[in-house]
């Protein structure tokens, strides 16, 4: 750039009281290539922006610097006003000389002579810019969603009743997630299923949502609006087009004896299943580890007694690629496991408190089967080991969470609240019998929530004691459990029928594995991380790739439902515009210079750098280089610091440009 | 280097490479909070300290400045997630062989500032103004550019050193 206008502002006074602001303006006209200077009173007002623009044109300037506040202030606004002008908006910059000088430095001397050399340094920036072009990528307007608990549900039937087609992909046989399993749910104790079974039908009916279940993630490419995802359809050993979901296979399979995960395991279920009745969809799948077919390759009962001829014992796992624009990752979590460490986790087991041993210390999850009407008991609470019904029961809180010396330290949000849900299920079912809380705090923060938690205390009449349980042991049918009263200073003693024991809530196994498939970062627990823990908590750092539910971290249903029902808000906004326009401060790469080390892809977070071909005219590879998708780089710079060869570079902040501005200094 | 000279009449020259995200905005709110520090530092904006390249370091010290400041992001806050672990790595072993050719290494101060912490910013200048300016003047890298050509980075004798017969040939048999 050879003519360079420069606008020293005075912003009032808040300049001008401690900056020469004629002085600077003044100087900065002797820079050579400076072809016009001047300074004025409110740089930003309407006569300001008009003075910049007359100036452009007047006196032919190809470059702009508005020494004034700071660029995060008012950046946009001279930009757009370049442009208006006629210029490239990229061909416009600002000096700091407020917030970084006038403000900061009360002599005048000192602040006019800082005022002059930032407004050289910034001189050669413009001097060195070079004209940039919005970058646009088309968007297929068709969105991923991972993950069918509730989270998932709600962001699928959002996405889909806003007119755009949605994959929903599933692991387990059946969407619905862990709500699915619940009995009732805080704070109105309404019934689980009444309101959940209604939302999963909805997906199997909707026209925009394609369901795929017992299906996973096998690969992901591309980025914001254009990702290619394959997807693997696990061999269900059930053709889902032909069956009719009668369920006579599932009467007639001679295995029964399986203990149902949908259940917590204390159910029982055949080889050929639906994880429960009202599953969705409706299509058993062949539990192929417990089917005596598949085992010794005698039976085929089931195959023999469909009628449509649904069972397929041949069916072999199968992949597709599906082509959308957005992913949303709703994955949700797992219980901690607490009677064995977990393979590869950081944390430790509980061996102290019996669990696993002990048949009748559940974990929260199995007590809302037992409380459940479709539960394995039909909804009365009896224990495992003998069926009785238990009078004592002890329920702890904070297994596992905010448990540093454990391994986690963070606070599972929704165990103080479901352990009120069940003294107070308990009490409703056994009158006469007593529950037990231990706990550290009631955290109960939320509309109507601690109103309920009061209730459990004063109305269902559970007797909370704050302090720890150290140690659980069996005596006969009873189990003790010692404790320590803090509040009265006191060791307790108590012989409880039933130990509920709020156990952490933890990411899915493998969380992290998916993560990497799709480059999203995760925490040292591996919950999915969000762009910004305040203003960004639904999108990824990843563009075009949303969160939603307890992937995330802890969560209830209403914040389940209110992220998921943001992210498909996201998804829209993506979806609302054919082309997306990026900011072009993007790495390119010099394919001439490029050794093809991939140094920088290395360093890449975004994973935007991808391996080129180069091929002569004959079409014999002749090296390989990197190559830099737009669509996908964040423009941090990191590969071009990295970049050994210096073939790397980041438009707008450029070698040359950054070398011109040390070089006036 | 020359900590015995105190020379409390010399103003140093400071560069700031700050990283804009976290670095610039506390610098700007130090400014809109009015709080008060040396006029002798001059910041440079970079998208992520992970694009800020050791040689600039080199060339700040020889372009005359007497203290360089590196400014960013603390870790686990990247706004690009993980630039400023790149670059912390980077400026360990940049340090090293600075400290190796015997750069007296308080002239080079490394901090996390974030956008909240204007107080930080101030501090952070203040102390390594103060500091460099009991230290006095640093002239080794100065007299040094007269001697070195740094040749890819000389704006126009980079094309020119990249674009030798030599290598243009090379290149245009790759087509
Ligand atoms: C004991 C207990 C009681 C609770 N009671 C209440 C209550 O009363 N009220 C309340 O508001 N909240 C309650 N909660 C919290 C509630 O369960 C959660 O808020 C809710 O289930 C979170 O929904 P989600 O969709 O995020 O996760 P999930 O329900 O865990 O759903 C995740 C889904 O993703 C699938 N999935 C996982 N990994 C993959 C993969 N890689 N690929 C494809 N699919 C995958 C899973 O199979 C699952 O279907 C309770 C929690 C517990 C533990
Ligand atoms: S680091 Fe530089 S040379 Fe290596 S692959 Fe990337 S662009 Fe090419
Ligand atoms: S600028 Fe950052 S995001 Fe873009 S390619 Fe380079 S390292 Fe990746």
């Amino acid at each position: 750039m050879s003519r360079i206008g420069v606008f020293v502002c005075h912003c009032g006074e808040n300049i001008s009281r401690t900056v020469d602001v004629e002085q600077v303006a003044k100087a900065a006209g002797e820079i050579p290539g400076v072809a016009y200077s001047c300074d004025y009173k409110y740089m930003c007002s309407d006569p300001g922006q008009t003075l910049l623009k007359k100036a452009v044109a007047e006196h032919k300037l190809d470059g702009v610097l508005v020494a004034a506040c700071s660029p995060r202030m008012h950046e946009k606004t001279f930009r757009k006003a370049a442009e208006a002008a006629g210029l490239n908006p990229y061909l416009c910059e600002m000096a700091n000389i407020r917030e970084h000088c006038s403000w900061v430095h009360e002599d005048r001397g000192m602040a006019t002579a800082k005022a002059k050399d930032i407004v050289k340094l910034m001189v050669e920036r413009v001097r060195k810019g070079k004209s940039l072009a919005p970058i646009t990528v088309p968007v297929t307007k068709r969105a991923l969603v991972i993950g069918g608990g509730i989270a998932g549900i709600q962001a699928a039937l959002d996405i889909a009743d806003a007119g755009h087609k949605v994959v929903l992909v599933e692991r387990d046989p059946s969407i619905g997630g862990h709500m699915a399993q619940l009995s009732e749910t805080f704070p109105t104790l309404d019934c689980s299923q009444c309101i959940m079974t209604p939302k999963m039908v909805d997906v199997a009916n909707h026209p925009n949502i394609t369901l795929f279940t017992y299906s996973e993630i096998e690969k992901v490419e591309g980025y914001i609006g254009n990702f290619q995802v394959t997807v693997k359809h696990k061999a269900r050993s059930v053709d889902e087009k032909k069956c009719t979901g009668c369920g006579v296979c599932m009467t007639k399979c001679p295995k029964k004896k399986i203990p149902n995960e949908f259940d917590q395991g204390h159910g029982m279920r055949p080889a050929i299943y639906v994880p429960f009745p009202q599953a969705v969809p409706n299509t058993p799948v062949i539990d192929r580890e417990n089917c005596t077919m598949f085992q010794s390759g005698k039976c085929g009962v089931c195959a023999k007694v469909c009628g449509p001829g649904a069972v397929d014992y041949e069916q072999k796992d199968t992949f597709t690629v599906e082509d959308v624009g957005a992913i949303v990752v709703a994955t949700g979590f797992k219980l901690y496991t607490i009677d064995r460490k977990p393979e590869g986790s950081p944390i430790q087991g509980y061996g102290e408190f019996g669990y696993g041993t002990i048949p009748d210390i559940i974990d929260g999850m199995t007590f809302e089967r037992l409380a459940s009407a479709s539960g394995p008991t039909g909804g009365k609470i009896l224990r495992p080991s003998d069926g009785k019904e238990p009078k004592q029961v002890v329920f702890i809180q904070c297994v596992g969470s905010r448990a540093r010396e454990k391994g986690i330290s963070y606070c599972s949000k929704v165990c103080c609240m479901y352990t009120a849900k069940h003294t107070m299920l308990y009490h409703h079912k056994v009158h006469d019998g007593q529950a037990y809380v231990f706990f550290m705090d009631a955290r109960t923060p939320g509309k109507g929530y601690d109103e309920f938690w009061r209730r459990a205390v004063e109305e269902e009449e559970a007797v909370y004691i704050r302090g720890m349980v150290s140690r659980m042991y069996q005596r006969g049918d009873k189990i003790v459990v010692m404790g320590s009263d803090i509040q009265v200073g006191t060791q307790v003693e108590i012989e409880a029928d039933l130990v509920v024991l709020a156990t952490a809530v933890q990411p899915q196994d493998g969380a992290d594995l998916l993560a990497q498939k799709l480059g999203i970062s995760y925490d040292k627990y591996n919950f999915y991380s969000e762009a910004h823990a305040k203003l960004k908590p639904v999108e990824c750092a990843t563009a075009g790739i949303y969160l939603a539910g307890a992937c995330q971290g802890p969560k209830d249903i209403p914040d389940t439902v209110s992220q998921a029902s943001a992210a498909a808000a996201k998804v829209m906004t993506l979806f609302a515009k054919d082309q997306l326009e990026r900011d072009p401060v993007v790495a390119k790469v010099n394919e001439k210079y490029c050794v093809g080390c991939f140094a920088c892809k290395k360093v890449c977070a975004y994973g935007a750098i991808e391996e080129k071909e180069i091929r002569d005219r004959q079409g014999n590879l002749v090296k390989k280089v990197a190559y830099v998708n737009p669509g996908v780089c964040g423009g941090c710079g990191t590969c071009q610091a990295t970049c050994p060869s210096k073939s790397i570079e980041l438009d707008g902040y450029t070698d040359e440009q950054i070398m011109a501005m040390i070089e006036a200094l | 280097m020359h900590a015995e000279t105190k020379q409390h009449d010399f103003e140093p020259k400071i560069v700031a490479f700050v990283c804009t995200w976290c670095t610039y905005a506390g610098a700007d709110l130090a400014g809109t909070s009015r709080m008060q520090y040396p006029s002798n530092v001059r910041v440079l904006k970079f998208p992520c300290t992970g694009r800020i390249d050791p040689v600039f370091i080199l060339r700040a010290f020889q372009k005359g400045a007497d203290g360089v400041l590196v400014s960013g992001c603390h870790p686990g806050d990247c706004h690009y997630m993980a630039g400023n672990f790149h670059a912390r790595r980077r400026f360990a072993a940049f340090r090293a062989l600075l400290s190796f050719v015997g750069v007296d290494l308080n002239r080079l101060q490394f901090s996390w500032v974030s956008a909240a912490e204007g107080g930080k910013w101030v501090d952070v200048v203040t102390e390594l103004t103060e500091r460099v300016r009991t230290m006095g003047p640093m002239p080794e890298f100065k007299e040094l550019e007269h001697e070195e050509q740094w040749s890819t980075f000389a704006g126009a004798s980079a094309d020119k050193v990249l674009n030798s017969p030599e290598l243009k040939e090379a290149y245009d048999s790759i087509g």
